[in-house]
C-alpha cells in the first residue's frame, strides 16, 4: 500500500509537470498583452512594461524562472488585480467553489441514489419509467439551463430563495441544485443497472433462500454491491461539476474559482490562468487517486499494491 | 477501522473548513441596518440608501494603478483630486480652492482646501506630489496621462530617460502645490479630474506595503464618500463622508455595490428588488423596454471603420466615401444592435462634448457623409474610374465578439448591395488579435473602437495625426497635424474649439479618412426613485455626489 502511494504520487508530480508546461507553452500562442489597457498603449511604453514584468525575455527563461518560482510555492502576481498574489486569490475563492461543488455531488448522489434504487426494486412500472426520464432529461439538458429554471421559478417567482448574490447558506443552495442535476442523472442511471445485474446474481437467489428477510437482502447484498462501481463515478463526477461550476457561479453570482478562471483568460492574466489550471489539474489528479483508494477500502478482492503478476 | 475513520472524522472536518472560507456578504461584517440590503424602494420616508450593480469586482483600488472604469468610478467617489467633473461634465475645483497661473499658463499653482483623510490626517500639497511621482516610478497603466497634461519632464520619464524624481510637480508648503507645464495645455483642467491624479498619503500607503489598497481598510478616502467594506467578487460599500468638505450637498447615505456577472441574473435581482440600478444587454431589451425602469443612456465610446490608406484602392477618397455613404446606420443601430446604440456621423460622439459657448460639437459640426445608397454609388463609380478597376474584393478584420461579428455580417450585405462590384470578405479574430493586426497595419478594413481618456473632443482627434500610435492606418494630412498642434496649446477656449471643430472636417469632409459607424449607448433597468445619477463620459463614468433617493 505504502509503495503504491508513493508510486502514484510521483506519477501525479510528472503529470502536473508536463500540465505545467503544456498551458505555459500554450499560452505564448495567445495573441496580445496582458496590459488592460493595451488599445491605449504606444510600442515604448509597451516594451518598458514588458521590462518591468520580464516579459521581454527569451521563453525559455521565463518558463524557468516560473518553474523556480513554483517549486519554492510563489504562483506570482495577478495582472488585472494589481497588487494581489495568486495565492491569496485562490485562497479568497477557492471556499465558495468548494462549497457549491460538494454540495452538488452529494445532493446529486443521494437524489440519484434514492432514484436509481426505487426504479430498480420497481423495474418496469411507472415510477421507474418517471426516473429513467428525469434521467435522460437530466443528462441532455445542459445545467445552466437548470439554472435559469431554477433562478426564475424559485427565486423570482415563488421568492423561496435568493435569486443570486452570495449573503448566507440560503445562496448556496440554488447552484448546489443546479449543479447536482448532471450527477443525479448520472448516478441514477448507473445505480440502476447495477442493481438489477445484482438482483439476477446467484447469490442474491441463495441469501433470500437462506431465509433472509426481503429489506436485508436489499441493504447488506444487493446495494452494497451495486455501490462499488458508482464509487467509480464519483471521480469523473467531480471533474464535470468542476467545469460546471464556470457558467453556475457566474450566472447565480457565487464569488468562485471558475468565474476567475475564464476571465483571466480572456484578460490574458498568465499568472491566474497558471495558477488556476494548475490547481484544477492537481484537484483532478487528487480526485482520481482518492477514488482508487476508496475503492479498494470498498472492495477487498482489488490489490492496491500491484500485485505479483508472475 | 480506516474506512469508518474516513467517515467520521474526514466529511465533517472538510465541511467546517469549506463553510469557513466562504466569506458571505451577509454574515461577517457588520448588519448594515436594515435585513432587506437596502433598496431604493424605502419604505414611505425613503432611506436615503441605493443598491447599485457593476459587472465585476474592482481591479485594484490603488488610483496610481487603476485601469478600468469600476475603479475609477469608486475612486472619483471617495476621493477628490484637484479639479472634479460637475453634473454636466465640466470641470471645477475641488480640492484646489485657489488656482493661479503665471503668464504664459506654465506655472499652475494650486492652494488646497482644508480636507482631512480618512484616518484623520490633512490632505497636503505633498500628497500629490508624492502620488503623482509614484504614478511615474511605478509605470502606472495611465501614466502617459501625465504626458498628455504636458506636466515637465513626464515624457522624458516615461521613456525612461530621467528619474520620477524630475517630474514638475513641488509641494511649496503644507497648502500650496506647484506644477511646472512643457507648454501651456487647454486640457489641463480637465485632466485633473482623472483618477491618476489624486493625491495618496505617503506615511499610509507605505505603512500598508503591499497590502496597501487590497482591502477597505487599507484605503482612505478624502471625497464625498468613504469607502467601507469590500468582499472580493461580491461587491462593496461606500458611506457618506461626513467630514467632506462639500458634505452638505451630498444626500446620499449609503450605497451599496454587488457584483452581478450574468445580465439575466441582474434583471432577476432587480425585479425582486435587491438591486436599484443593473445594465442590460441587447438580448434583454426586448423583454424589458416596456418596464418602467428601462433607460437608454448615450456611451462615449465610438465604433468605426479604419482603412488601409496604403491599400492602392481604398487610398482613394471617393472609394471612401462610396463605403461611408453606403452604410445605413439607422438600421445598423435599430435593428441590428437595439443596445441603446446611436448612428454617428463624425468621430466625436453626442452629447458630452459641448464647446464654451454651450453648444453640443456634433450640432456644430453636423452629419458628415451623410448619404444615400444613390450618392454611394456616384462616389463608387468615380473612384473605380480613377483607380482602373471594375471590381474590389476587400477583406475586413473584426474581433470575434457577438456585438462584432453581428456588425460585420451588416456591412457585408449592405455594401455588397449598394456598391456593384464590391465584395468584403469578413475575417473574424480574437479581440487582442484584432488589435495586432491594426497595429501592424496589415488589413484593408478594420473594424474599431475607440474609448475618451478624458472628457475633450480632442481625445477623439488627435489620434489621426501622422506617426501617432493610435492612427493605425498610415494616414497622414499635414494640414490636420497643423490643427491639433495649433489646439494642443491654444488657451483661449473659444478659438480651440474652431480649431477642434475644423479638425474633424478635415478628417472626414476632405478625407474620408475613416467610416464612423455608431455611439455606444448602454440600456439600463434604474429604480424610478433615484435622481441625479450622473453619468460622465470619461474617467469614472459615474459621480454618487448629487445623486438622491425620492
Amino acid at each position: 500500500m505504502k509503495r503504491y502511494l508513493i508510486q502514484r504520487f510521483a506519477y501525479a508530480l510528472i503529470t502536473l509537470f508536463i500540465i505545467v508546461t503544456a498551458t505555459f507553452l500554450l499560452m505564448q500562442l495567445l495573441p496580445g498583452t496582458p496590459y488592460s489597457n493595451a488599445e491605449k498603449l504606444t510600442e515604448s511604453q509597451r516594451a518598458i512594461l514588458d521590462a518591468k514584468y520580464g516579459l521581454d525575455k527569451p521563453v525559455a527563461i521565463q518558463y524557468i524562472t516560473y518553474i523556480g518560482n513554483l517549486v519554492q510555492g510563489d504562483l506570482g502576481y495577478s495582472f488585472q488585480y494589481q497588487g494581489r498574489t495568486v495565492m491569496s486569490m485562490i485562497g479568497d475563492r477557492i471556499g465558495p467553489s468548494a462549497l457549491i461543488g460538494l454540495q452538488g455531488l452529494v445532493f446529486g448522489t443521494i437524489i440519484g441514489l434514492v432514484l436509481g434504487i426505487i426504479s430498480a426494486l420497481r423495474h418496469n412500472t411507472a415510477v421507474d419509467y418517471v426516473s429513467v426520464t428525469i434521467a435522460v432529461l437530466g443528462m441532455s439538458i445542459p445545467s445552466f439551463v437548470f439554472a435559469a429554471l431554477l433562478q426564475y421559478y424559485i427565486g423570482v417567482k415563488l421568492g423561496w430563495l435568493p435569486v443570486a448574490l452570495w449573503e448566507n447558506y440560503q445562496s448556496t443552495i440554488l447552484p448546489s441544485l443546479a449543479l447536482s442535476v448532471t450527477v443525479i442523472a448520472t448516478v441514477a442511471r448507473f445505480i440502476r443497472s447495477e442493481m438489477l445485474e445484482v438482483l439476477g446474481q446467484d447469490y442474491v437467489t441463495t441469501a433470500r433462500a437462506k431465509g433472509l428477510n426481503e429489506s436485508g437482502v436489499i441493504w447488506k447484498h444487493v446495494i452494497r454491491n451495486a455501490l462499488i462501481p458508482v464509487v467509480t463515478m464519483l471521480g469523473p463526477l467531480a471533474v464535470s461539476i468542476m467545469t460546471g461550476t464556470l457558467v453556475i457561479e457566474k450566472i447565480f453570482g457565487v464569488p468562485g474559482l471558475g468565474e476567475q478562471f475564464t476571465l483571466s483568460i480572456l484578460v490574458l492574466d498568465y499568472s491566474v490562468i497558471m495558477g488556476i489550471t494548475l490547481l484544477y489539474s492537481a484537484l483532478f489528479i487528487f480526485v482520481v487517486f482518492f477514488v482508487d483508494v476508496l475503492y479498494g477500502l470498498l472492495d477487498p478482492r482489488i490489490d492496491l499494491k500491484g500485485g505479483s503478476k508472475a | 477501522m480506516n474506512k469508518k475513520w474516513v467517515y467520521r472524522f474526514m466529511a465533517p472536518a472538510a465541511a467546517a473548513l469549506i463553510l469557513a472560507g466562504c466569506n458571505f456578504s451577509g454574515s461577517g461584517d457588520e448588519a448594515s441596518g436594515d435585513s432587506e440590503g437596502g433598496s431604493a424602494e424605502g419604505d414611505g420616508n425613503s432611506a436615503q440608501v441605493i443598491t447599485l450593480s457593476e459587472q465585476s469586482d474592482i481591479p485594484t483600488m490603488d488610483s496610481t494603478k487603476a485601469h478600468d472604469s469600476i475603479a475609477f468610478n469608486v475612486l472619483n467617489n471617495i476621493n477628490e483630486g484637484l479639479y472634479r467633473q460637475n453634473e454636466s461634465n465640466d470641470v471645477e475645483p475641488a480640492m484646489a480652492e485657489k488656482h493661479d497661473k503665471n503668464e504664459d499658463e506654465t506655472v499652475h499653482t494650486f492652494t488646497l482646501r482644508e480636507q482631512n483623510w480618512s484616518n484623520g490626517e490633512p490632505v497636503t500639497a505633498q500628497d500629490f506630489e508624492y502620488a503623482w511621482k509614484r504614478v511615474m516610478r511605478e509605470a502606472g497603466p495611465y501614466n502617459y496621462m501625465l504626458v498628455t497634461a504636458g506636466i515637465k519632464n513626464a515624457e522624458a520619464i516615461m521613456n525612461e530617460e530621467k528619474d520620477a524624481d524630475e517630474l514638475g510637480v513641488k509641494a511649496i508648503d503644507e497648502k500650496t502645490l506647484e506644477v511646472t507645464l512643457e507648454a501651456p495645455n487647454p486640457l489641463f483642467e480637465t485632466l485633473l479630474a482623472f483618477a491618476t491624479f489624486l493625491p495618496q498619503n505617503q506615511a499610509f500607503v507605505e505603512e500598508q506595503g503591499d497590502q496597501y489598497a487590497l482591502e477597505a481598510e487599507n484605503v482612505l478616502s478624502n471625497g464625498p464618500f468613504k469607502f467601507t467594506g469590500w468582499q472580493q467578487e461580491q461587491g462593496w460599500t461606500l458611506e457618506k463622508n461626513e467630514d467632506y468638505w462639500d458634505a452638505e450637498n451630498v444626500k446620499l447615505d449609503k450605497a451599496e455595490f454587488v457584483v452581478v456577472k450574468d445580465p439575466q441574473s441582474g434583471a432577476n435581482l432587480y425585479e425582486t428588488e435587491k438591486v436599484d440600478r443593473v445594465k442590460l444587454t441587447s438580448s434583454l431589451v426586448d423583454q424589458y423596454k416596456d418596464n418602467d425602469g428601462f433607460t437608454n443612456e448615450k456611451a462615449s465610446g465610438i465604433v468605426f471603420l479604419r482603412f488601409n490608406h496604403n491599400h492602392e484602392v481604398l487610398s482613394n477618397v471617393n472609394i471612401r466615401r462610396a463605403v461611408n455613404m453606403a452604410i445605413d446606420r439607422d438600421g445598423l443601430a435599430d435593428v441590428i444592435l437595439k443596445d441603446g446604440s446611436t448612428p454617428l456621423y463624425g468621430v466625436v460622439p453626442e452629447g458630452f462634448y459641448t464647446s464654451p459657448e454651450g453648444t453640443d460639437y456634433r450640432e456644430l459640426n453636423g452629419d458628415i457623409n451623410k448619404g444615400t445608397a444613390e450618392e454611394a454609388k456616384k462616389f463608387w463609380e468615380k473612384g473605380l474610374e480613377e483607380t482602373g478597376i471594375d471590381s474590389l474584393t476587400v477583406s475586413l478584420n473584426i474581433a470575434d465578439t457577438d456585438e462584432m461579428k453581428k456588425v460585420g455580417e451588416y456591412l457585408q450585405a449592405q455594401l455588397e448591395d449598394n456598391l456593384p462590384g464590391f465584395k468584403l470578405e469578413l475575417k473574424a479574430v480574437p479581440f487582442a488579435q484584432r488589435l495586432e493586426i491594426e497595429k501592424a497595419i496589415e488589413y484593408d478594413l478594420s473594424l474599431s473602437t475607440w474609448g475618451p481618456d478624458y472628457a475633450d473632443p480632442m481625445t477623439y482627434l488627435d489620434m489621426w495625426v501622422d506617426g501617432s500610435s493610435a492612427n493605425r492606418m498610415d494616414y497622414s494630412n499635414p494640414k490636420l497635424d497643423e490643427l491639433v498642434a495649433e489646439a494642443r496649446t491654444d488657451t483661449d477656449l473659444s478659438n480651440r474649439y474652431k480649431t477642434l471643430l475644423e479638425i474633424e472636417k478635415v478628417l472626414l469632409e476632405e478625407d474620408a479618412a475613416v467610416a464612423p459607424l455608431y455611439q455606444r449607448g448602454n440600456t439600463y433597468l434604474t429604480r424610478q426613485s433615484i435622481e441625479n445619477l450622473v453619468i460622465h463620459p470619461a474617467g469614472a463614468d459615474l459621480s454618487l455626489k448629487w445623486a438622491s433617493v425620492k
